[in-house]
């Protein structure tokens, strides 16, 4: 217990400079987050201007080796540089996050906008739809759906897109509500001006605000969901660089070499971090406007 | 003093809840006799319609699991039977299980009178009823999940109660951790703490699973961001209480900060980590999935993932059907406990 005084309960000027400081904290990591994911991107896609070696070149005679001069983050089993391999994985995970976001960006979007502009029977069928779509959790929404479409980066995608829809149509449906009452809604509805023209050129460009938010604090999900697939073998097949894939290599050979099980990790993690807080501030900006 | 709560990226599903829009409707509060039986009737009403909702996602479950079946492209019987399609006494019990002879229309009602008495169907790969398999690996992955969540819950309530004091270097060092273990991939935690404390320092050995200590790592691995998770739930919570009138008007009776915390605050804040709980604990089943793979232990996650992995229908079907009802019945029972609890629901006024 620092302070015992009720005063400082309740004095605002304190809390005032505690939120300045926060928000000055908030900004130098936001500029961190921010070139994190620069990085990850230009790896993503350009590589070769990170590294000059080859992720797929094995070497057996530099087996596991831990992390040297020459290899900035060791080897792995078969010797190829784990930096290498490391770099050239940030494609997978940003394609795979990337469009599982999109394709629940895209679906909930239309669902959304069905069930808040059209008719209250279509309304309470979305409604329920998506009410099921929660009741499952959402790394079994993706096993299952793997089960009956195969492994694959495609059928991953979809997968981990599925799972994210609900949130989405959320948002999008009651952002719908609030714009489809509002003053130009109604303004343009004494214009005469037909409903469906209202709903695409007044109400979904007011309703889509967020989702630019969403989109980016789903993406650090959509990346763990599609490492963790990976992880288990249904995402892309070895030889593939990617992150999940190397963790899972890593797992039997952890007692001799740690650095492939570690550094994989903190790419992802420092790449899920950086959508997180990016997204957060974001989120920040976007309430501050009102 | 409020801030946003940041969900685990791990997990979205976590952030859909089912609470009855009826909540809000109940506003009025009266202590006339005829207001207080309308306001019991309100909570059975509530009550009623969190139960019925249960219901009906179960059904809907079981209902989209039946149509996914019927809509794969190929023969049906094949897709059930994988590599044993072309045993010809297997295809006959199977066609004469399912009903696939019969119309569409009673196929479906067989099965919904099959799933619910518990038979799963038959696993190809492992040739055995899928509910027996089921029963036989439920107790290792329900003993992974239940420790796992009872230290989550601990955990959570000791960082939450810690970090409210006014301690800002504690509660920024906190901060940064959380924002670690709710970003890092589970899993990858799992590989982390295996090699440190299991590889590198010898403390904890995974290699017999049966024992105690073969089961510190895994549940360390699922409650710390769980319990990180429910403590910014928590915390966020009782920082709310303390802003409130009635933490100054306990301070002047002379409590401490941390009694208020512990006896005002805290109840507070119990709320909504009740139905966070709930979510969190019917979701465990179907997130050890994972970690049991990580750490090598048997369980659903393994005959979950080798069953993805060989296209084993029924058996995937099933484990999705018992892990979707665990996280029904958990959620539905944190939400009718809350609906119990709270007194300013009880009374019918807006919470």
């Amino acid at each position: 217990m620092a302070t015992t005084d009720v005063e400082s309960a309740t004095v605002p000027a304190a809390r005032v400079r505690s939120r300045a400081a926060r928000w000055a904290s908030w900004r130098w990591s936001v500029v961190l987050a921010g070139l994190l994911l620069g990085l990850a991107v230009v790896a993503a896609v350009w590589p070769s201007l990170l590294t000059p070696i080859d992720p797929l070149r094995a070497d057996p005679l530099q087996s596991n080796l831990p992390p040297s001069a020459q290899h900035w983050a060791g080897t792995d089993l078969q010797g190829r540089d784990l930096l290498a391999r490391i770099v050239y994985g940030a494609r997978y995970s940003l394609v795979i996050g990337l469009g599982a976001v999109l394709v629940s960006v895209l679906v909930g979007t239309v669902l959304g906008l069905l069930a808040g502009a059209g008719p209250s029977w279509l309304d309470q069928l979305i409604s329920r739809a998506i009410d099921i779509l929660c009741a499952f959790p959402s790394v079994l929404l993706a096993l299952v759906f793997i089960a009956f479409t195969g492994p694959g980066v495609p059928n991953l995608i979809l997968a981990l897109g599925l799972g994210g829809i609900p949130s989405f149509a959320r948002v999008v449906r009651s952002q719908v509500f609030v714009a489809r009452t509002s003053g130009y809604a109604e303004q343009a509805r004494t214009y005469a001006v037909p409903a469906w023209r209202i709903v695409l050129r007044h109400v979904l460009p007011n309703a889509l605000g967020p989702l630019p938010i969403l989109a980016t604090l789903g993406l650090g999900g959509a990346i763990v969901g599609s490492s963790g697939l990976s992880f288990l073998g249904l995402g892309p097949q070895p030889p593939a660089a990617e992150w999940g894939l190397m963790l899972s290599d890593s797992r039997n050979y952890l007692r001799v070499a740690w650095w492939t099980g570690v550094f994989p990790g903190v790419a992802l993690t420092a790449v899920v971090i950086s959508a997180t807080v990016v997204g957060r501030w974001l989120q920040r900006r976007y309430e501050r406007r009102f | 003093m409020t801030r946003k709560v940041v969900q685990p990226t791990w997990s979205y599903h976590l952030e859909h809840r089912w609470l009855p829009a009826e909540a809000e409707l109940v506003s009025v509060v009266s202590d006339s006799e005829r207001d207080r039986r309308h306001r019991t009737w309100a909570v059975w009403r509530l009550i009623g319609l969190r139960l019925a909702q249960a219901v009906f996602v179960l059904w809907a479950a079981i209902t989209v699991t039946f149509v996914a079946v019927h809509l794969m492209p190929g023969d049906t019987v094949s897709l059930l039977l994988g590599e044993n399609r072309n045993d010809e006494v297997l295809r006959a019990s199977t066609i004469s299980r399912w009903g696939l002879d019969q119309p569409i229309w009673l196929q479906y009602l067989i099965y919904l009178r099959r799933i619910p008495s518990g038979d799963l169907g038959t696993s190809y790969t492992l040739r055995k009823p899928v509910g027996e398999l089921i029963g036989e690996l439920m107790a290792p992955t329900f003993q992974l999940a239940a420790t796992a969540l009872v230290c989550a819950i601990l955990i959570g309530f000791l960082i939450a109660y810690a970090t409210t004091g006014r301690t800002p270097l504690l509660r920024s060092i906190v901060n940064t951790l959380e924002l670690v273990f709710l970003s890092a991939p589970p899993f990858w935690i799992g590989i982390v703490l295996l090699a440190v404390f299991s590889f590198k320092l010898g403390w904890f050995s995974v290699i017999d699973y049966t024992s105690w200590e073969s089961l510190v790592l895994p549940v360390a691995a699922i409650a710390l961001p769980m319990g990180f998770y429910l403590a910014q739930v928590l915390r966020d919570g009782i920082d709310r209480a303390l802003e409130q009138p009635f933490s100054l008007t306990a301070r002047t009776r002379g409590l401490t900060w941390g009694q208020v915390r512990s006896h005002h605050a805290l109840r507070h804040a119990a709320l909504p980590a009740i139905s966070l709980i709930g979510l969190i604990a019917g979701g465990l089943l179907g997130g050890a999935v994972i970690t049991e793979t990580v750490f090598a232990r048997p369980g659903l996650g393994q005959i979950a993932v080798s069953g993805v992995q060989v296209k084993d229908i029924p058996l995937i079907l099933g484990i999705a059907l018992v892990t979707t009802f665990a996280y029904v019945v958990a959620s539905t029972a944190a939400d009718l406990v809350g609906i119990l609890l709270d007194p300013r629901l009880r009374a019918g006024q807006k919470a």
